[in-house]
This record gives C-alpha cells, sequence and structure tokens, in this order.
C-alpha cells in the first residue's frame, strides 16, 4: 500500500479533489451507460412483449368466429 | 465459404453469440478494470514530478485509447457498410458511436481536470487535447447525421460515408493541431504525456486498458442486440425471443 | 479503302454523347449565368464576411496592436463561415427543380461534373472573398506583406472549403435542419486548413519564408480536388435515393 494511512489515500497529499472527481466522473458516466443501455434492451423487449399481448387478445375472438355454426333445426 | 460472411451478417446470429459473450466480456472486463485501478489507485508509487496527480492517467489513457480506436472501428465497418452492404455493420456503427463520444468527452475531461495541479489550468490548448475536442465534433457529427435521416439504408450509407471522410481526415487534423500548438505554445512539458514509467506503474495501466476494451465489448453487443431487436421486430424469432421472455 | 474510313469516323461521332469536357464546361457555365442572374447568392456571403469581421473590433477592441495579431484570424475564420453559409445554393437550387437528379443520370462520371459545379461555387463565393480581403485587410490595420499572404492563403484555401464544404451539402441534401447539421458535419473538417492558412499568415508577418507553407496549403488544394468529388458524388447518390 503506498499510503500510510486511509486519511492520506483521501487527500493524495493535495491533489485529492482532482484525482476523485475524475474517477467519480469516469465511474458515473461508465456505469450510467451500461446501465442506460440494459435498460433500453429490457424496455425495447417490454414494449415488443405488450404490443404482441394487445393484437393476439384482438386476434382470438377472430379464430373463434372461424368455427363452423350449426344452424338450429328448431 | 461465403456461407461464413452470411452467417456472420445475420442479425440472428450475432444476437445469440452475443449473448453468449456477454457475461465473459462484462466479468472479466470488469475484473480486469477493478484490478487496474484499485492497482493504479492504492499501490502505485507516485511519479516524482507530479506526484499523486498522474493516477489520473489511469482512467485517461484507457478512455483516450478507446475514444480513437472506436472511431477506427466504425471506419472499417464503415467500409462494410458501403462495400458490402452488411446491415450489422451499420447497427455496429450506430451503436458505439455514443459510447465513442462518452469515452471521449472522458479522454477531455480527465485530462483537463489533471491540468489543473500539473499546469495551474483548468483548460489547455495543447495538441492532444485539442485533438480530442475535434473527435468529439466528429463523433457528434455522426451522430447527428445517423439520427436525422429517416430511411434505413440512406442513413446507413450516408453515416458510413461521413465516418470515412473523417477517418480519413484524423491524421491531417491531428499533424496540423500538433503543427499549431508548436507554433502557440513553446511545450515545455507535454501535459499528458506519461511519466517514464516502471511496471508497478504501467502494469496496472495495461490492465485497466483491457478491461475497459472488454467492458466496450460487452456495452457494443449489448447495444447492437437492442438495436436489432427494434428493426428485426417483424421476424418470427425476434417474436418468439421476446415472449419466452428472454434476459 | 477510304470509303470505310469515313464509315469508321461516322459511327464513332454518332454514338458518342458528349465529351466530358464539354459537359463538364457545360455545368460550370450554367451555373455562373444562374449565380449572376440570381445576384442575391453572390451578395449575401459577401456581406455577412464584411459584416463579421467588423463584429471583432466592435465586440473586442479597435486597437491596432489587437487588430493587428488577430485580424488574418479573423478574416479566415469569417470567410470561412461565409462559405459555409453559402454551401446551402450548392445543391438546392437543382434539388428543388429536379435537374439535380438529371445530373446524376449523365453518362459522364458524376464526380467530374461536380468538381466543375463546385468550382462555379467558388468563382461565385470564395474568389469574391478573395478580392474583398485587401479591403479589409486594411482595415485590420495588416501591413501590406501580410495582407498579400493572407490573399495567397485565402485563394488556395477558399477552394479547399468549397470542395471538402460540398461533401456537407451532398449528405445533408434534403434534410430538415440542413444548414446546422451541415456545420455541425463540416467544421471539424475545415480545421486543418484554418490552422494552416492562418499559420501561414503568421509566419510571413514575423518575416520568414512562407514558400513551404504555400506548398502544403497547395498539397491541401490538390488532394481535395482529387479526392472530394468522389465523396460528394457517393454522397449525392445516396442522398437522392433517399428522396
Amino acid at each position: 500500500m503506498e499510503f500510510d494511512s486511509i486519511a492520506a489515500f483521501w487527500s493524495m497529499e493535495g491533489h485529492g479533489p482532482y484525482v476523485w472527481t475524475c474517477y467519480a466522473v469516469f465511474t458515473v458516466c461508465l456505469v450510467g451507460l451500461m446501465v442506460w443501455s440494459m435498460r433500453q434492451r429490457r424496455s425495447v423487449i417490454n414494449s415488443q412483449r405488450r404490443r404482441a399481448g394487445r393484437s393476439s387478445a384482438r386476434q382470438a375472438p377472430a379464430a373463434a368466429s372461424f368455427t363452423p355454426v350449426q344452424p338450429s333445426r328448431d | 465459404m461465403w456461407q461464413i460472411f452470411h452467417k456472420l451478417g445475420s442479425p440472428k446470429w450475432f444476437y445469440g453469440i452475443a449473448s453468449k459473450l456477454m457475461p465473459w466480456l462484462l466479468w472479466l472486463g470488469a475484473g480486469l478494470l477493478l484490478a487496474g485501478l484499485v492497482w493504479g489507485l492504492a499501490f502505485a508509487p507516485k511519479d516524482y514530478l507530479q506526484g499523486n496527480s498522474y493516477r489520473i492517467l489511469y482512467i485517461h489513457v484507457p478512455s483516450a485509447f478507446l475514444a480513437q480506436s472506436v472511431y477506427l472501428m466504425m471506419a472499417s465497418a464503415a467500409v462494410v457498410t458501403l462495400v458490402w452492404r452488411i446491415k450489422l455493420a451499420d447497427l455496429f456503427v450506430r451503436s458505439v458511436a455514443p459510447v465513442g463520444a462518452i469515452f471521449t468527452f472522458l479522454a477531455l475531461f480527465t485530462g483537463a481536470v489533471w491540468g489543473k495541479p500539473t499546469w495551474g489550468t483548468w483548460w489547455i490548448w495543447d495538441a492532444r487535447l485539442t485533438s480530442m475536442l475535434i473527435l468529439l465534433f466528429l463523433y457528434f457529427g455522426v451522430i447527428a447525421l445517423s439520427s436525422a435521416i429517416s430511411d434505413e439504408k440512406s442513413a446507413a450509407r450516408s453515416t458510413a460515408v461521413l465516418v470515412l471522410v473523417g477517418v480519413v481526415n484524423i491524421p491531417i487534423i491531428k499533424y496540423s493541431v500538433e503543427w499549431w500548438n508548436t507554433l502557440h505554445q513553446p511545450a515545455t512539458f507535454k501535459l499528458t504525456e506519461k511519466p517514464s514509467m516502471s511496471p508497478d506503474m504501467w502494469v496496472p495501466l495495461l490492465l485497466a486498458v483491457l478491461g475497459l476494451y472488454l467492458i466496450f465489448g460487452w456495452l457494443a453487443c449489448l447495444r447492437m442486440q437492442t438495436e436489432i431487436l427494434t428493426r428485426e421486430s417483424r421476424t418470427r424469432w425476434v417474436q418468439e425471443l421476446v415472449r419466452s421472455g428472454e434476459g | 479503302m477510304t470509303a470505310e474510313a469515313t464509315v469508321t469516323i461516322t459511327i464513332r461521332s454518332e454514338d458518342s454523347a458528349v465529351g466530358v469536357l464539354p459537359a463538364m464546361w457545360a455545368v460550370l457555365m450554367r451555373d455562373l449565368r444562374g449565380a449572376f442572374r440570381q445576384r442575391q447568392d453572390l451578395l449575401n456571403p459577401l456581406l455577412f464576411f464584411v459584416m463579421v469581421v467588423s463584429l471583432f473590433p466592435l465586440g473586442v477592441s479597435p486597437e491596432p496592436a489587437f487588430l493587428r495579431e488577430a485580424g488574418a484570424g479573423i478574416l479566415w475564420v469569417a470567410a470561412l463561415l461565409s462559405v459555409l453559409l453559402s454551401l446551402d445554393h450548392l445543391f438546392r437550387h437543382d434539388y428543388d427543380d429536379g435537374t439535380l437528379e438529371q445530373l446524376v443520370l449523365q453518362p459522364q462520371p458524376l464526380f467530374l461534373l461536380l468538381l466543375a459545379k463546385t468550382l462555379a461555387h467558388w468563382v461565385v463565393t470564395g474568389l469574391p472573398l478573395v478580392l474583398l480581403t485587401p479591403v479589409l485587410g486594411v482595415m485590420m490595420q495588416l501591413d501590406g506583406n501580410s495582407i498579400l499572404v493572407l490573399c495567397l492563403t485565402l485563394l488556395i484555401g477558399t477552394p479547399v472549403l468549397s470542395f471538402i464544404g460540398s461533401i456537407g451539402a451532398a449528405l445533408t441534401l434534403g434534410l430538415r435542419s440542413a444548414g446546422v447539421l451541415l456545420s455541425l458535419l463540416i467544421i471539424p473538417l475545415y480545421i486543418p486548413v484554418l490552422i494552416f492558412g492562418t499559420g501561414t499568415v503568421s509566419a510571413a508577418t514575423d518575416g520568414a519564408a512562407v514558400s513551404a507553407y504555400m506548398a502544403l496549403m497547395g498539397a491541401f488544394l490538390v488532394l481535395a480536388l482529387t479526392l472530394a468529388p468522389f465523396a460528394s458524388a457517393a454522397a449525392l447518390r445516396i442522398s437522392l435515393s433517399n428522396s
């Protein structure tokens, strides 16, 4: 370990704010990008599933109407 | 033999391969990156000239490397788009342009913040930072053009032309900015010049660069999958995939 | 035997369409004539140039020392912006009335026709800027030698700007926010030309010999002249197939 204490690690002999700002921005941007990309894919899948669900629900009664109806003799 | 290329160009095939690759890319990449950063932050010796601020190097250099590599990858994809009209190549450019732009921004930001303790100012018009700034502009242009054209095929090809025009210009821009810099600033000490490094300084850097490349690979696969799902939503394999609630 | 020779010659002259050079000349003259009839396209970039240059003494400082130092750069940037603004009318008029599609369908190579077209654009926009530069140079307190070198760099540089710009104009043809998008695409590509143009003038002001810089700018010009029309032709075909 290069530093003597956590406090020294944090302050980095005065360069702390610069180093930690950079690492923070880097982490936020990278993790943010990764999370955002995952959510995008998830939302595309979900919206397509919803659309498919709706259109199949609409189709069901139509399929039923294809069954031939027996005319009653009464 | 040509069947290989047809397979390579098939979105469905790519989707499958990507799904298999992604966990490896993510975990290996994150592991390497984290290892490199922790080593560089806490265990690498401090630089005798710059002190501890040089540790920014461990995120600046990977970001800068990737910013430039991604553009070169986009240029290769652009050639594939124009010559062979393979859709996957265009999907790659669209997926990856924002990622490249973000890496360029990170390289710029970290380079600028690094400048404050080293040179005393937040921004300096040195050759490296200025070239990065122009690269960012090039990325913005690609993103803007690809979203401005509504027709898929035209957008793909116009964007490809723009990327290629940009890539031809990158060496010209680099050379002219370096020349401009020597005119206007007696470069006493290049801002982002790597300090002469011992192995316990550059090994973590290598780890960080490799880790970020792998994470980029993961991001590219993920984002291309999203594009494929959007573009190929009418095909049966996508509909089945969506219905089965794939993760 | 004489009869055979005559027949051969007749066939050749019958099936050849208009030659390439006459076609290029026709395109050039048509664009020039059109521009001179529609005087606005000619005047607007010039007026813009003068006005932008005038903004700097007003906005920053009219001190001769400042103007002498910044003058060449200001004139170059203003010229660059004027060319950028004028690129819209490179293709728009012909696109609107369908002539552009006809041009693409011609048997002559499109890149050569575009070469002629872009040259015409430069004659109408860049060349007047160069002719106006001595006047503005005097207003910016530049000395005679600097003005001369500045005019030379603009003379070589503005065609490069027109040619690089033609690629952007072809890529953004028919798009909604074409003007802003065009600037966004083209300005990064203009930066090397700007750097070398102004750098040459700086060198001249410092008293150094400029022949090497001029040769470099000439290289830019040759590169732009030869490569840009290919890119523009490809981009134009793509844009037209879209609309």
